[in-house]
């Protein structure tokens, strides 16, 4: 690791004996994973529990004429059969729209479809049956009378006067809109020596988290209270939604989240059908389970990236790039999600293009609009992955076209090392990045040079191997500004209560949640670190809104750098509570004593004084033998949210090394290299696996991913076979560097780092595929990169 | 629909006996009936490989078997792989290189990687990469599973020689 800073005088709270910081160590309860004994929704089962499938439109737009469902009611076992009307007594429509995404509109939205559907999977009838089985052989009774509505499916000419309007109310198929003109654009080309332009093209993609959604909602009315399982990644926002929708107190939702099998954003919103579950509990007063099916996942799991975005990059002869300019637009479905909304994936295309480097003469323009396909929203990376390939794509053309090596241009106009603070063209606000030294560092670990002279030998050889670079930002940490200023009722700030129990041990409770990626264990390491207890010691507690503290969640890349905050805080105030009570019991004072290795000891000699096991014990049941007017407080909470930076940005930059067989159009992924500042790393291991996962989602998009829909809105690949993920084979192994430039907005220092691989994956790879085929003459700006669009490329089909 | 029939198998050792419909997949009645929810329901229809589990030795899909085909047979979940310890030294190397994330295609990944290393004591990587291509994981990116296989198939091959 590369620090790019020097650490403080002193040591600090968290360089301390034993500490856990910047220590590999295993994520506490992965046992119970391996052996199979994890306690996933799709697991759960509770008496009387019964089972909810939703009938779903084959049609992407249509009237509901008719519903007759009497034959499905009167099967055995069939408890319900649920229309959207129906429903509607009990829970209430939305509309995602946020007001700080200004001119921002969308139509409400219903739980179940009344009336008409908007995309091939929207639900128009919900069967409550005694299994799951019944329940589907009952949904296959339901005769619906549909009417066919012409389907709005191609972006591009959704706003055409001649394109019907999906939602008359809204006046035309426009969601959103938002230019941006920073500097001198029209000069900079003028003056500029050579501009090129291209129309960067992204399939729509999505998740594929292994477990589907999943919910259980129990409405027990003799407490009037909903506890809602579900594997979700914020469980105070269901909470907020589930109790506004059903007109119910906060207090009256409880929510519980315990493993969850894959999220990655999926399962960062409040879906139509799990909203009808909360209601259909409530209305059928018992608890109703709802497991999305593979099919179900594909049409009804938020899909995300399909975008068009044309772009410019103005350079001179020298390379400097002078300006930057696109022209985005995507499709978003029929409605904005609820309640995060579907513009802010466009919003950040906006708010990130040209973001590495120098130049402040930016114009951008997004559009978003509305079409009948499921709705898309935000996944994994947001915006980057758009971002990212479109900047890093005009940056490698226009070396291309001036003759420089891709490194070289990106030395000479990434931002400097030493110029921070500063601002992006779009406004965006960096504390300090390291552009410079992780391209060094990457460039270094690949042996760039020696890579291009094999490069040079291959192709003699009639081999055609491509290197592709991509320098990139990560929005991380993000405060209020991302959401609560726009009046989501989403957390920003997160809350951690720490305790030392009866025995010496210490329970954690922390508002942020685990879906993998190491927030228990970050949570443990970062307290027993600060307090001087073993990990083994530390018990956390997460997802479950009656027994957390309030917060946000996991996501955005937050949990390290807000909740480990929040944990290092709190676990400071009850070290002091703890010392204070040692040196009560000592007689002795707490700045003389600390905590190491679960004992109270001396900081002069380090000699164990008493354990923390039997200060404990004295506390807990034996106070009369404290001194008089002691009151031990062995329970501290503390809340942390960024207040200084909207987002605490990171930095870092990717390489692709790949073959591309001309014959057959097939790419074969050789190397790939990331170089990553995320601040202070609390878990080097698990720093390395968030981002070798990410890399790996946005290789998926960049290869196989896409999200096939016809000219009807059916959506043709809504299976795994069809729809293609990464598997094991095809994928490189990940070499991965870092840089650490901590945050100074917190103790802690930490950064996000789920998001980055994915930001930066799909530009590499294109950059190395169109580096692969120069000779060729063939330039490709579509992702994924199938052998279909190669070939095409190449001329050859 | 079709009446409920008898099969009589061994889970984990253990005989069971049950009157099932001859619809019900394997995966099904591990999960819904035995409450063995270790084996995972990924993609039903045989892809993904999180429900993998062994019948009489050899790895299959439990989506794409009926309970009914398992009379007579020997069925082994992640539950009873585990109880017995056979593999232990997996699960470990699984634990020390954080080869996992949510955990949800680990029960089936094992499976398979453990059935490679029966077959083949020393696999290379790119052997471990093809044989676990049947396994679908969203979280890691693969590598961290291949490593801890090889890690395994090394230990072993020195423990054994």
């Amino acid at each position: 690791m590369t620090p790019t800073r020097p650490a403080a005088d002193g040591l600090s709270v968290l360089d301390r004996p034993n500490s856990y910081i910047g220590k590999t160590v295993p994520r506490p309860n992965l046992d119970r994973l391996l052996q199979g004994r994890g306690q996933y929704v799709s697991d759960l089962e509770l008496p009387r529990m019964a089972h909810v499938v939703f009938l779903r439109s084959p049609y992407a737009h249509a009237r509901i004429a008719a519903i007759d469902a009497d034959g499905a009611r009167r099967m055995p076992g069939v408890i319900a059969v649920v229309t959207g009307r129906e429903l509607e007594a009990v829970i209430t429509p939305w509309v995602g729209v946020l007001a700080h995404l200004k001119g921002l509109k969308s139509a409400p939205q219903s739980a179940i479809a009344i009336d008409r559907v908007c995309w091939q999977g929207e639900a128009i009838a919900a069967v409550v049956a005694t299994s799951r089985a019944i329940a589907e052989d009952a949904m296959e009774q339901i005769a619906v009378d549909y009417e066919e509505l012409e389907a709005v499916t191609d972006m591009r000419t959704a706003l055409d006067p001649t394109t019907p309007v999906i939602h008359g109310s809204l006046g035309d198929n426009l969601a959103f809109e938002r230019t941006h003109n920073a500097g001198d654009v029209d000069r900079a080309f003028f003056e500029s020596d050579t501009v090129v332009e291209a129309e960067f093209v992204f399939g729509r993609h999505t998740g594929v988290t292994l477990e589907p959604r999943a919910v259980v909602a129990d409405w027990n009315a003799a407490e009037a209270r909903l506890t809602i399982y579900q594997g979700t990644q914020a469980p105070h926002m269901v909470q907020n939604i589930a109790a506004l929708h059903l007109g119910l107190k906060e207090a009256q939702v409880r929510v519980v989240c315990k493993d969850v099998g894959g999220s990655f954003g999926i399962k960062v919103h409040i879906y139509a059908d799990e909203m009808a579950t909360y209601a259909l509990s409530k209305l059928l007063r018992r608890p109703v389970k709802f497991v999305a099916d593979r099919v179900e996942s594909f049409n009804t799991d938020i899909h995300a990236r399909d975008h068009r975005c044309k772009g410019r990059i103005a350079v001179k002869r020298d390379g400097t790039i002078t300006a930057f300019e696109i022209d985005d637009l995507t499709g978003i479905g029929p409605y904005s999600m609820y309640p995060r909304t579907s513009a802010i994936e466009a919003n950040q295309v906006v708010n990130l293009v040209g973001g590495p480097y120098v130049t402040q003469n930016y114009r951008a323009r997004t559009r978003v609009v509305f079409q009948n396909k499921n709705v898309m929203c935000q996944y994994r990376a947001v915006g980057h992955p758009i971002a990212c390939s479109v900047t890093e794509g005009l940056v490698d053309l226009a070396a291309a076209k001036i003759g420089m090596d891709p490194a070289e241009i990106r030395r000479r106009n990434l931002i400097a090392d030493d110029a921070y603070p500063c601002a992006s063209p779009s406004g965006m606000r960096f504390e300090r990045l390291s552009h410079h030294a992780s391209l060094a560092k990457l460039l270094q670990m690949m042996n760039y040079d020696a890579l291009r002279a094999e490069q040079a030998a291959s192709r003699v050889r009639n081999i055609h191997r491509g290197i592709g670079v991509a320098s990139f930002i990560e929005v991380t940490n993000p405060s209020a500004a991302f959401y609560g200023v726009g009046g989501a009722k989403i957390s920003s700030q997160d809350g951690v209560a720490v305790r030392l129990d009866a025995q010496g041990s210490v329970i954690c409770q922390t508002s942020i949640t685990e879906q993998g990626q190491g927030s228990e264990s970050l949570t443990a390491q970062i307290v027993g670190s600060v307090l001087g207890v073993s990990m083994e010691r530390v018990r956390v507690i997460l997802g479950d809104t009656d027994n957390t503290p309030y917060g946000g969640g996991t996501w955005a890349s937050r949990g390290a750098g807000i909740g480990g905050e929040a944990a290092l805080q709190a676990a400071k105030v009850l070290r002091g509570n703890i010392l204070d009570v040692a040196a009560a019991i000592l007689q002795s004072k707490p700045a003389e004593l600390d905590i190491v290795s679960d004992s109270i000891v001396n900081t002069s000699d380090g000699a164990q004084r008493i354990e923390l096991s039997e200060l404990a014990r004295i506390v807990y049941f034996r106070p009369d033998t404290l001194p008089p007017g002691i009151q031990p407080e062995l329970m501290a909470t503390r809340h942390f949210v960024p207040r200084q930076y909207p987002f605490a940005f990171t930095n870092g930059v990717q390489a692709s090394w790949l073959e591309v067989d001309t014959q057959t159009g097939f790419v074969k992924l050789l190397k790939h290299w990331v170089v990553e500042d995320c601040g202070t790393i609390i878990n080097p291991q698990l720093v390395d696996e968030q981002i070798r996962g990410g890399v790996v989602q946005g290789l998926g998009a960049a290869l196989f991913e896409k999200c096939i829909y016809d000219e009807r809105g059916q959506l043709t690949n809504a299976n795994m076979a069809d729809y293609l993920v990464p598997m094991s084979g095809e994928m490189p192994d990940i070499e991965i560097g870092h840089v650490v430039t901590p945050t100074l907005e917190t103790e802690l220092g930490a950064k996000g780092a789920g998001e980055a691989g994915t930001a930066g994956a799909a530009a590499a790879v294109a950059n190395a595929v169109n580096d692969a085929l120069r000779p060729f003459g063939a330039i490709i700006t579509e992702i994924p990169l199938t052998p279909q669009v190669i070939l095409t490329a190449l001329g050859r089909i | 629909m079709i009446a409920p029939m008898s099969v009589s198998l061994l889970v984990n050792g253990e005989p069971v006996d049950a009157f099932v419909l001859p619809r019900l997949n394997l995966a099904d009645f591990l999960r819904e009936n035995l409450k063995l929810t270790g084996t995972h329901v990924g993609c039903e229809h045989g892809v993904c490989g999180a429900c993998t589990v062994r019948i009489s030795g050899e790895i299959v899909r439990s989506c794409l078997t009926l309970a009914v085909q398992t009379q007579g047979a020997s069925v082994e979940t992640i539950e009873g792989l585990s109880d017995s310890g056979e593999i232990a030294d997996l699960q470990a190397a699984f634990r020390e290189r954080n080869a996992l994330q949510c955990g949800y295609c680990t029960p089936g990944m094992l499976m398979t990687a453990q059935d490679l290393l029966k077959q083949s004591p020393t696999p290379d990587r790119e052997a471990i990469r093809e044989h676990l291509s049947g396994n679908y994981c969203r979280c890691t990116g693969y590598q961290a599973i291949i490593d801890a296989v090889e890690a395994t198939a090394k230990a072993r091959a020195g423990r054994s020689s």
